[in-house]
């Protein structure tokens, strides 16, 4: 693998990550982020939507007619979007009905788009689609994180599986029910942020 | 791109005709993924709801063991019931949805009770009798349905035979906060309707939810989720509405006690 493959692949993990640099699609990481499950099947939804997006975008993007790109765009991501929200009712029905509505909104998730817009009009479709698979890393790194904290706080669960038990089911944990309301997410977001900019100062914005 | 191409791009009947192919594959790719899913999607939501009827009856065990379409179709009858009157009526239970009923005024009818959050309910329902290894009928599972906290939440009550003694409410769908009100989903609470009696000696309705606990031995009582007041109390006022005249009423008055010595084809 190249170097530059490799920068477009697993850059967006910490390096350039969607969420933690660019601040984008923090709306679903909100929301989806309240268990390692739910998480992992989003951030896989958002990777392969992203990364086909990016991959038909770019197939296309020489003869896109630039008044009318955004709404190709949409269109591409949207049919995308629901090819994915169908084949997780077909396979993980129990998994579709806890993401309900946040599977149709990754059309609205501002990473997908961005990678559309800022990357894959302009380069080939196999970068693009790895640049996609990378950022829909970076998203799913950032997403699964804040579930870890958040289950097992918020639940004494991970996965599912009890690691703390919890007071009414006769353990000694008190869930901390703030951890489990969406808002939350805020402050593991920020954490995050926090945390990866005093390790990397440069991604600090300037004044 | 040299500039010749640039504007030959962008010509008005250049732009539409690359729209309208982008809309035509578009179109395609997700009807096609639409309608070669569908079946798969149909036996899910089928196998969802068989697991929580057989929830809702005590047979959780069972259906692990031995698939819960085999266990369904071995134990579960589904039959229609007039809810005005509580006598059983017939119906196509495979094509039945009690949600677009409802919305129909020729197939339902006006809430009187507004608390329960419903504005209308299906004329029919769908109930499902369950019975033992023996071959009679020992549950009998009635579906619900009423307000919550954030939205309606659809769910099925499990009663023993004499349609008084309960055995499980289990809900399939609810839009509750979790760890709060979706926790009406816990194992542990679901348990803990277990061999609560819905009506006292003179046929009123008694169950309740009870804030802070129910008090030991106490027949009628299932304590309130902690932290989940509004959610409880939307539970509590489904299951009196149901139980009730508007509800599932008359048929209990009907068959309540009757439903074990064959009266039933």
């Amino acid at each position: 693998m190249s170097s530059d493959t490799k920068k477009v692949l697993f850059g967006p993990i910490i390096n350039n990550n969607p969420i933690t640099l660019q601040v984008l699609g923090v709306c679903s990481a909100l929301a989806v982020s309240n268990s390692m499950a739910n998480a992992l099947v989003m951030s896989l939804a958002v990777m392969m939507v992203t990364a086909f997006s990016s991959m038909f975008i770019s197939m296309i993007r020489n003869q896109i007619p630039s008044s009318v790109r955004i709404i190709v765009q949409m269109a591409i991501i949207a049919s995308l979007v629901i090819v994915v929200d169908q084949v997780l009712k077909a396979f993980s029905y129990q998994l579709s009905k806890e993401l309900s509505v946040y599977v149709g909104l990754i059309i609205t998730n501002c990473i997908v788009m961005g990678r559309a817009e800022a990357f894959a009009m302009k380069e080939k479709p196999l970068v693009s689609f790895l640049d996609g698979i990378g950022n829909g890393l970076g998203y799913g790194a950032v997403l699964l994180t804040v579930a870890f904290f958040r289950e097992l706080l918020g639940f004494g669960r991970l996965f599912g599986v009890e690691i703390l038990p919890l007071i009414q089911n006769d353990g000694w944990y008190q869930a901390n029910g703030l951890l489990v309301l969406p808002f939350s997410s805020f402050f593991v977001i920020g954490m995050i942020i926090w945390a990866v900019r005093t390790k990397k100062p440069e991604q600090v914005e300037k004044d | 791109m040299s500039n010749s191409s640039h504007k030959s791009k962008e010509t008005f009947s250049r732009t539409l005709i690359f729209v309208f192919i982008i809309c035509l594959v578009c179109a395609a790719l997700v009807s096609v993924s639409a309608i070669s899913l569908k079946p798969l999607q149909k036996a899910n939501r089928l196998l969802d709801q068989h697991t929580k009827i057989l929830e809702a009856a005590g047979l959780s065990d069972v259906a692990d063991k031995n698939g819960v379409d085999a266990t369904f179709a071995k134990f579960v009858t589904a039959k229609f019931v007039n809810l005005a009157t509580g006598d059983f009526t017939t119906g196509d239970h495979e094509t039945y949805n009690e949600r677009t009923d409802a919305r129909d005024t020729a197939k339902s009818s006006a809430v009187k009770d507004t608390k329960v959050g419903l504005r209308r309910r299906a004329d029919k329902a769908v109930i499902y009798l369950v019975k033992n290894d023996q071959g009679s009928i020992n549950s009998v599972v009635l579906p619900i349905v009423g307000m919550g906290l954030w939205d309606i939440m659809y769910g099925y009550v499990g009663l023993e035979a004499d349609l008084n003694t309960a055995k499980r409410v289990v809900y399939y769908d609810l839009k509750e906060t979790p760890g709060l009100g979706a926790e009406v989903q816990n194992p542990k609470w679901k348990a803990k309707w277990k061999g609560k009696k819905m009506f006292d000696d003179k046929h009123n309705i008694a169950i309740q939810i009870v804030k802070g606990g129910a008090k030991k031995g106490d027949i009628h009582g299932v304590d309130a989720l902690s932290g989940a007041t509004l959610t409880s109390r939307g539970v509590n006022r489904t299951i009196h509405f149901w139980l009730g005249d508007e509800g599932y009423g008359p048929f209990i008055a009907k068959f309540g006690g009757k439903l074990n010595n064959g009266g039933l084809n």
